[in-house]
């Protein structure tokens, strides 16, 4: 377990993780309740108590599309991902066919990018199915 | 007691312009010649206008630019950018102003050239989404494709009832002659259509359209002594629920759901009661989840609720008799079309799209990725 970290700045210090490497949540220090987006309060509540927390990167599948495009640039695979903390974020699904995708599938994180630019992304967990 | 102003304003002036290809026309141009058009048909002159509620997607201060434009002097201004929710929001607080005594006739209007102008889809600006652009969602599409994805797991609506939409609206758009696409369209055409983003396909999808609107409205006293039967305000309310769609907790679940049942309470009517629905189709998922959370049916039953026709020419429920965003006109935002239609409709100057003896329109609007919602009642003379 890492020291949780003092969230200041939401959106540049998540940006600034990623390209570290490393996908990190908010939550909150009082009550646990993890926050995605990342800002400076917790939704509803107003709590600024928020450090950052190594996401466990691993979420199920809500909902997903595929954005097609006219060859030569790829199709590529739009979903909207659960969190095991509790939360939902939108993601790319890398590593599988949208055949083989079916909602509620596990699926676990991977620190990628898109075009350049670091993100998470996610791919099915081998051997699972809804 | 709602304290709403139920019926105390109704809409006196409508029009529309340019709801094809215009080339050559900037946005402000449309919008002036619907506006003019509109005050006209009210039977008013410009100068009668002390209110402007104005919408041009790529211009923020338009609440300056649209009055100087039309050369009025407005004493109550109002840009509501809720995308294309924004024309039933501006109904709303235009009744409050009209029954406060803040003015005396507010123009609600709207132009946009996206499709001769820009080339593309209008980029109507705001904020950027850090957590969701870099993704590259194909926006607005792609967020309409997750919660019809979705809608599909969890209700079983097909594919096929997707496209029964957008044979219904296109079949009511080939009673309209203003209609953008009235060539015949099927079910089997919709589904082979080029895939857009899934399941979406191209024909699933709003039209990229020029246009303009705008209505008049006045108090209820005054409307009586205009030359056009008037269509009176019943009841107006909005709710809104998120920006980013990744954000909406159940994304088959929109906030129409907490705005509806507000507008029917101060309309005092139910969903039976309406004789004509004009919904914002940008996309066929829209209008199966909208007749869901305004109440013509339970959730999850949109898809079914539309099948075999039912919201086509000679169905059990006449939706979008224009031929709605997706085969009529969709400049960028709706909104203000669907109050059009219902206006044309109450008057009983639709035509051959004439709904017989229609006396209350629900007319609905929607702004971003499902995320403002906004409902307006309106009904004839005898519904007061």
């Amino acid at each position: 377990m890492t020291t949780p970290i003092k969230s200041v700045h939401p959106e540049a210090e998540y940006a600034a993780f990623l390209a570290e490497g490393r996908f990190m949540v908010q939550r909150s220090a009082s009550t646990s309740e993890a926050v995605f987006f990342p800002r400076v309060a917790q939704p509803v509540t107003g709590r600024d108590d928020l450090e950052w927390v190594e996401a466990s990167g691993a979420g199920s599948l809500y909902s997903f599309t595929v954005v097609r495009n006219k060859p030569p640039a790829a199709d590529y695979i739009i979903a909207l991902v659960d969190l095991n903390e509790g939360v939902r974020m939108m993601s790319r699904l890398i590593d599988c066919h949208p055949e083989s995708l079916s909602i509620g599938m596990p699926l676990q994180a991977k620190i990628g990018d898109v075009d350049g630019v670091p993100a998470v992304l996610f791919q099915p967990v081998e051997g699972a199915s809804a | 007691m709602t304290g709403f102003p139920r019926g105390r304003a109704a809409i006196v002036g409508a029009a529309t312009f340019g709801i094809d290809s215009k080339p050559g026309y900037s946005a402000i141009e449309l919008l002036a010649k619907a506006a003019f058009a509109a005050i006209a048909d009210a039977g008013l002159a410009p100068l009668d206008i002390d209110a402007v509620f104005s919408m041009l997607p790529e211009d923020p201060f338009s609440a300056m630019s649209v009055p100087e434009y039309l050369g009025i002097r407005p004493r109550v201004v109002e840009t509501t950018r809720t995308g294309g929710s924004a024309f039933q929001i501006q109904a709303m607080w235009a009744a409050l102003a009209l029954d406060a005594g803040l003015c005396n006739a507010v123009l609600i209007c709207y132009g946009s050239n996206q499709r001769s102008g820009a080339g593309g889809l209008v980029r109507s600006g705001g904020a950027p989404f850090p957590f969701e652009a870099p993704y590259k969602p194909r926006n607005p599409t792609t967020s309409y494709a997750l919660a019809a994805k979705r809608h599909m797991h969890q209700y079983g609506t097909t594919r096929e009832q997707l496209a029964e939409v957008a044979v219904a609206a296109r079949k009511w758009a080939q009673l309209n002659p203003d209609a953008y696409m009235r060539d015949p369209l099927s079910i089997d055409d919709v589904m082979n259509a080029r895939m857009v983003s899934d399941p979406l396909t191209v024909r699933d999808c709003c039209l990229v359209t020029d246009g303009a609107a705008a209505v008049v409205m006045t108090r209820s006293d005054r409307a009586r002594d205009l030359p056009n039967r008037p269509a009176y305000l019943l009841g107006a309310a909005d709710a809104t629920w998120h920006r980013n769609i990744s954000t909406l907790k159940d994304v088959t679940l929109t906030a129409a759901s907490d705005a509806a049942p507000r507008a029917f309470a101060q309309a005092g009517v139910k969903p039976a009661d309406i004789d004509v629905v004009e919904l914002y189709d940008a996309f066929t998922i829209n209008t199966i989840l909208f007749l869901e959370d305004l109440g013509f049916c339970p959730k999850g039953e949109g898809g079914r609720f539309v099948a075999d026709g039912a919201i086509a020419p000679g169905g059990r429920l006449p939706v979008n008799t224009n031929g709605g965003g997706l085969s009529c006109v969709h400049p960028g935002m709706y909104g203000l079309f669907t109050m059009v239609e219902a206006v044309t409709q109450l008057r009983g100057v639709a035509g051959g799209r004439q709904i017989a003896d229609a006396k209350l329109a629900l007319a609905h609007g929607n702004g971003g990725v499902l995320s403002s919602q906004a409902v307006t009642i309106w009904g004839t003379e005898e519904t007061l």
